[in-house]
């Protein structure tokens, strides 16, 4: 039998998922700039204020280091706290109580101290926000130890991982791709808490590995579609959670299509791609049949000009020939 | 309420005797890392955390050992810390700068400057939102106050009348910089209250002076007056660290203040009223002496945590991410 499904958008299955976490568990609280009386920068928590008040949908002042704290604050103090930053930039104001807090404290105590935070957070360009609004910098908080960062790119995930980010017991970081909020399909009736340790096949093939995560997805998939079409058969990993790496799905990919393309939203320097690329060369070597190839954004800031933020960023035709070099 | 000011005095000593051993144990090389002395300035925790109940929370910084000791972490965990051992109140993973005792809700060390503000906005958040009483007491210097973090806390534990109890240590320096260099208006109790706490300068050289304004400030706090800022004027006798040269006060201000020593302050008091004789003073100064001693003997014999063990901690250890760290 069919499971019953229903039209939906990955705004409002971020939506319902923070409905049923905060209908669940009384411990869970929405804070962040704007969630309450405005719905949401991106209307994500629109219609929450009026269903659980202002105590629990709780709007803050323009003070990000002091919310995302008091989020860690309130974590170990025995809340459930969801904090919302409105775009991945402005984590930056508060990197230092991300970072010197939330992904420090357990260790720093000798195992005393458990962040159960979650913080969900914009990001991504696509939209002509230019430099201080357009940025992946998922890939930097993957850097850190004690942090672990999950990338909704489907319905089924934007539904379901919130809801395991809060049953974990450490600080989870939700990146949101602003490209995504109005993506629309369907969705299972049912749906509910997904697994957050693996990666996923989202589409089989032989000939070469595409990975790729949040934002870039679909159109790696696209990607796939045309490699078809011209012979090359291309299977479509989803990172899902870039820390930690599911080694074993991605190098389980690598070891039966021979090639690798790696797609990543951001720089190329010092990156969240450079890291898998050297994951593959340590596990899978002597399995691959050619260079491991990567398309990330320019190194640039991103622009506000349509064509420039376009060439800015990796595009089909790009993710297309990088999987074509791979074959030397 | 107000503490037994003959308890205040031992745990001023305590915390002095404490320290100048530290001291010693890191000339000799036997502890490394960074050492910030408290000396000079015990009144301040002391006076704070009598104040305190079991259920209050308290946030403190790099400068921590006086903090804790008064919160009532035991000594010898502390001075294991120092060792770096794994009996240790962070089984060696936090030294000086990073002492936690969850058991007693002492939420740590934090060694970047005001950056404990945020952290303690939450516990009061915490607290007030599962409709507990409790307060959290949050200590910082001077320097917090140029940061932002300190700007953004308080207004935000103004805005929802957090039980948050602001305890600034004003030694009158950041670092090496005199606070007439680092801030415009130096009344900081006065810039605090224009954010709408409650905030008074306070002798913080007078245990008694302290621990009255403490309580007046729990009670405040406790009937819902939202935050109270305390600035709690004070100076440290000895250098920033132990590699501080101290270049930038002269010889005479720091005699000065040395004439203010809050434990001679008190102690002079509680003879003058009969309360204390020399005996017992000696008495009281040779307990905690023998114990700090003791504490060190333990800490010297502690376990080192195994190599193997580094990892550890850095997730849950009921995460599924615990198994990735390498």
């Amino acid at each position: 039998m069919k499971a019953k499904t229903v039209e939906t958008t990955y705004r409002e299955a971020l939506r319902e998922a923070l409905r049923e976490a905060l209908r669940e568990d009384e411990r869970v609280f929405l804070m962040g700039e704007d969630v309450g009386s405005y719905g949401g920068c991106f209307a994500v928590s629109l219609g929450l204020l009026e269903e659980f008040g202002p105590e629990r949908i709780r709007d803050t002042p323009l003070s990000e280091s002091a919310f995302v704290g008091a989020g860690i604050g309130a974590a170990i103090q025995g809340m459930r706290p969801i904090v919302e930053v409105m775009t991945v930039n402005f984590s930056l104001l508060a990197l230092d109580q991300i970072m010197n807090n939330a992904a420090s404290l357990l260790h720093m105590s000798g195992g005393q101290y458990d962040v159960p935070v979650v913080i969900r957070m914009t990001t991504g360009a696509g939209r002509q926000l230019a430099a201080q609004h357009s940025h992946s910098l998922e890939g930097w908080y993957a850097h850190i130890p004690g942090l672990r960062i999950v990338t909704p790119a489907t319905l089924e995930d934007a539904r379901g991982m919130l809801a395991t980010a809060l049953r974990d017991p450490d600080p989870v970081l939700i990146f949101e791709h602003g490209s995504l909020y109005n993506l629309k399909g369907k969705l299972r009736a049912d749906a509910g808490a997904v697994d957050i340790d693996h990666a996923a096949v989202r589409r089989p093939g032989d000939d070469v590995t595409l990975i790729a995560y949040g934002g870039m997805l679909a159109r790696t998939l696209e990607a796939a579609e045309a490699l078809d079409a011209e012979g090359m058969s291309a299977e479509v990993v989803d990172l899902r959670t870039l820390r930690p790496l599911d080694d074993a799905t991605i190098i389980g990919s690598v070891r039966r299509t021979h090639r690798a393309v790696v797609v990543d939203e951001g720089w190329r320097s010092g990156s969240l791609s450079a890291e898998i690329v050297a994951r593959i060369q340590e596990q899978a070597f002597y399995d691959l049949d050619g260079p491991v190839e990567r398309v990330c954004s320019a190194e640039v800031p991103m622009p506000y000009a349509q064509q420039l933020e376009a060439a800015a960023l990796p595009q089909v035709d790009s993710i297309v020939a990088a999987a074509r070099r791979t074959k030397g | 309420m107000t503490a037994d000011p003959l308890d205040l005095l031992g745990t001023m000593l305590l915390i002095r005797r404490f320290e100048e051993r530290c001291a010693e144990l890191y000339s000799n090389g036997q502890i490394r890392g960074f050492l910030h002395l408290y000396v000079g300035e015990e009144a301040v925790a002391t006076g704070i955390c009598a104040e305190l109940t079991e259920t209050d929370s308290v946030v403190s910084t790099y400068r921590e050992h006086g903090h804790a000791l008064a919160r009532g972490v035991p000594l010898e965990s502390l001075m294991a810390e120092m060792f770096g051992k794994v009996s240790g109140c962070s089984r060696g993973r936090g030294g000086s700068m990073h002492l936690f005792d969850r058991s007693r809700r002492f939420a740590g060390g934090n060694a970047v400057v005001a950056g404990g503000l945020p952290l303690a906005l939450g516990l009061a958040l915490g607290d007030a939102m599962q409709g507990r009483p409790a307060v959290t007491a949050c200590f910082f210097g001077d320097g917090a106050m140029a940061e932002g973090e300190f700007h953004e806390v308080l207004n935000l534990a103004v805005l929802w009348r957090l039980p948050l109890l602001l305890c600034c240590e004003n030694n009158l320096y950041a670092m090496g910089t005199a606070i007439a260099k680092e801030h415009g208006r130096t009344e900081l109790a006065l810039r605090a209250a224009s954010y709408g706490a409650t905030a008074w300068p306070v002798d913080g050289m007078d245990a008694i002076a302290v621990n009255r304004a403490a309580a007046q400030a729990v009670d405040e706090i406790r009937g819902g007056s939202g935050p109270v800022f305390l600035e709690l004027q004070t100076y440290r006798f000895r250098a920033h660290s132990m590699y501080d040269p101290d270049r930038y006060r002269t010889k005479d201000e720091v005699a000065r203040w040395r004439e203010r020593d809050p434990i001679e302050l008190l102690a002079a008091r509680l003879r003058a009223d009969g309360s204390l004789d020399d005996d017992a003073l000696a008495a009281t100064d040779a307990r905690v002496t023998a114990q700090v001693a003791a504490a060190i003997e333990q800490a010297e014999r502690g376990e080192e945590e195994a190599v193997a063990e580094l990892t550890r901690f850095v997730y849950s250890e009921s995460s599924t991410a615990a198994g990735s760290v390498r």
